[in-house]
């Protein structure tokens, strides 16, 4: 789960991890009065959505002056922001971060998450902050110190000493900076973060450390020891049909092709889109029915997916095995009939019963049309794409 | 031969006495495996069918000798009863859960680190010897005994799909690894590689790995400096867009990392046969093997 910058910050206020002075504000007005409390000029009024590349968009704005914050955050509320990771449709803007200007001396990246390889903590640091950090581990990987805590002992000084000398820090900022990576580092495990990431941490012309910005996703997986947390989720920022579908606890993820398809197990769902594509067609999206594909699911599956006004065709592949197809095909046509489907249904099922199953199907009265494996699946599916 | 699971493998269950796990426990038993206990904290004492059901794992694996442990705990508890199994002793801990933690799971792969205990899964399919021990919630039925083919994979029903290819063209598997979907795992495509390359029934390898993390290159590497059997690699997740979870945990492309595209180009460098087109691979199989 993603959540804002002015959320993520909150919790580093909540874990004493310096941030700059400022407020989130739902309008123009609340931004001008947050700004006046924040004494000096410039401050900084930034867009909250869930994507990066923000600066780049035109969604952060320096404002010299009240005046200025109120023209800024009437631009930018409102506006649909886009960026290279919004998509070319951008993202509406409903809350800016108004922050108070650092005089800065230096731009630090620092960022935590889990690695796969080693199941360690990885502390990830570089001087070259501010900057695209993959682009910076592509062209320059000596630049980015590394450093490697098992989550069972936990984090030790060392490893703070390793970041702090690794980014040669200003003598007066070390022992501030470890404080910080402390508390960071107990944010990030408390928590169950998938990523936690400040780019840049600063450290201002006095020598203080203060993240910037602040970027922090939780492990879905453990969302449900921290009900605290799911109370930053913002509906706004998920697509209207994944919603939905999240309501069905189905696996639903919305794409820009014509060729809907419905499948029981992930890896399976993404092979069936792989194959649409090579089909010569486009996947409308991935949707993950779960293992068992109950008739409920199917049904709940139609829906969402006929939701998707570019549907052309829809293609069901599911691998039962233990599942019994004549089951599974009854749930097909009583959910096809109860949601009234109107584009063609290429179903591909296996499992017990599976001919029964086919019998059904082409018993039903009901534009469904049975494929008996996958390359079949696929020349139907291409057939309706033509079409 | 086969690797991991034979007939002589004793199974007990964690979370026998909950749905899932009775009816996997039932479809195992059936299968010809020997599940010959299970685990409900509480429950001791019961039977689940004739199979004794116990309150910890140490008191099955002293009553009943089991070797090996199928959990179907839940998430929230499912890191406890994994370390029960592990300093219980048992040696092959097979993980069918979906949705723990990645935070459990990297405590539990430091905590068995350097022991005795192999971890498959979670969020996993199990492991199956065809005619000789099933492990795990999938179709026995598809499978054919005898080898010469071991099969590895990040996924479950995707697998189902290449064993049905394989099993159709007259193609029999020695053993059948799903390694899971999540982003921590417990046994990884090497640890299966390595163990394929080993056994004297298995004469090759199909691999089936997905979008998202490392495991695919870091398996090709192996491959090339370690195989001698020919391997045929399929990545699923060509269409997947970047920075979406694609149903498993482990399923995302980061940025530039862990696409489709990235791991096939490195799959084929390192001689690994790539199936193109999912729908062909049981014809590719024919070919190579």
């Amino acid at each position: 789960m993603k959540i804002h910058e002015y959320q993520a910050k909150e919790l580093f206020r909540k874990y004493h991890v310096p941030i700059p002075a400022g407020g989130v504000a739902f309008s123009s007005e609340d931004a001008v009065k947050i700004s006046n409390t924040l004494g000096f000029y410039p401050v900084i009024v930034k867009a909250q959505i869930h994507a990066g590349g923000r600066g780049k968009g035109g969604g952060v704005k320096l404002a010299k002056s009240s005046e200025e914050v109120r023209s800024t955050a009437e631009s930018i509320l409102g506006m649909s922001l886009v960026t290279n990771q919004t998509g070319p449709e951008g993202r509406l803007v409903k809350k800016v971060l108004v922050e108070q200007g650092l005089n800065i001396k230096k731009e630090l990246y620092l960022g935590f998450i889990p690695d796969r390889t080693t199941a360690k903590i990885v502390i990830m640091a570089s001087e070259a902050g501010g900057m695209d950090i993959e682009e910076v581990a592509e062209k320059t990987p000596d630049k980015i110190i590394k450093v490697f805590i098992n989550p069972l002992s936990g984090i030790y000084p060392y490893h703070c000493r390793d970041v702090a000398y690794g980014l040669n820090l200003p003598a007066d900022s070390v022992k501030e900076f470890t404080g910080m990576l402390n508390r960071l580092y107990k944010l990030f495990t408390d928590c169950d973060c998938s990523l936690l990431e400040i780019n840049p941490l600063v450290i201002t012309a006095e020598d203080k450390v203060i993240a910037l910005d602040a970027k922090i996703n939780f492990d879905d997986n453990a969302l449900f020891r921290h009900k605290d947390i799911l109370g930053y989720r913002d509906i706004d920022e998920e697509d209207p049909l994944e919603v939905e579908a999240s309501k069905f606890n189905l696996n639903y993820i919305k794409m820009d092709g014509n060729i809907g398809n419905m499948v029981n197990g992930a890896g399976l769902a993404m092979a069936t889109m792989d194959i649409i594509k090579l089909a010569g067609a486009e996947p409308a999206n991935f949707l993950d029915v779960g293992g068992g594909a109950s008739a409920e699911m199917v049904e709940n599956g139609f829906k969402i997916i006929l939701g998707d006004k570019n549907v052309k065709g829809i293609l069901i592949n599911i691998f039962g095995g233990i599942l019994r197809c004549d089951v599974l095909a009854e749930g097909v046509v009583q959910a096809a009939k109860k949601t009234g489907i109107t584009v063609p249904v290429v179903i591909r099922m296996e499992g017990t019963n599976v001919e029964i199953g086919r019998k059904i199907l082409s018993e039903s009265g009901l534009n469904l049309i049975t494929a008996v494996d996958l390359k079949d699946a696929a020349q139907k599916v291409a057939a309706i794409a033509n079409s | 031969m086969s690797v991991f699971v034979n007939k002589n493998t004793r199974v007990v269950v964690q979370g026998i006495t909950g749905k899932e796990g009775q009816f996997h426990a039932r479809q195992c038993f059936a299968y010809g495996t020997n599940v010959v206990a299970g685990v409900t904290p509480g429950k001791g004492g019961q039977q689940m069918d004739d199979v004794p059901v116990f309150n910890t794992v140490n008191e099955a694996v002293k009553k009943t000798g089991v070797n090996c442990s199928m959990i179907f705990v839940p998430p929230p508890f499912a890191a406890d009863a994994i370390m029960e199994a592990v300093d219980a002793g048992i040696a092959l801990i097979v993980v069918i859960t979906e949705g723990i933690p990645v935070m459990d799971m990297m405590k539990v792969k430091n905590y068995i680190s350097g022991g005795i205990s192999r971890i498959i899964g979670p969020n996993c399919p199990g492991i199956i010897t065809p005619g000789e021990c099933k492990v795990g919630i999938m179709p026995g039925h598809i499978h054919k005994p005898g080898g010469p083919i071991g099969v590895v994979s990040r996924s479950g029903t995707l697998t189902y799909e290449v064993v049905n290819q394989l099993t159709l063209k007259g193609i029999g598997q020695t053993t059948c690894i799903g390694i899971g979907g999540d982003p921590v795992n417990g046994t990884s495509f090497i640890d299966c590689l390595d163990a394929f390359q080993r056994d004297s029934q298995t004469k090759g390898i199909v691999m089936v790995g997905e979008i998202g993390g490392t495991a695919e290159e870091d398996a090709a590497e192996f491959i090339s400096n370690n195989v001698k059997k020919p391997v045929i690699g399929f990545i699923a997740g060509l269409t997947a867009p970047p920075g979406r979870r694609m149903g498993h945990a482990g399923a995302i492309i980061s940025g530039k990392s862990g696409t489709a595209q990235g791991k096939i180009e490195t799959m084929k460098k390192s001689g690994i046969h790539i199936c193109e087109n999912l729908g062909a691979l049981g014809e590719l199989c024919v070919s190579v093997f």
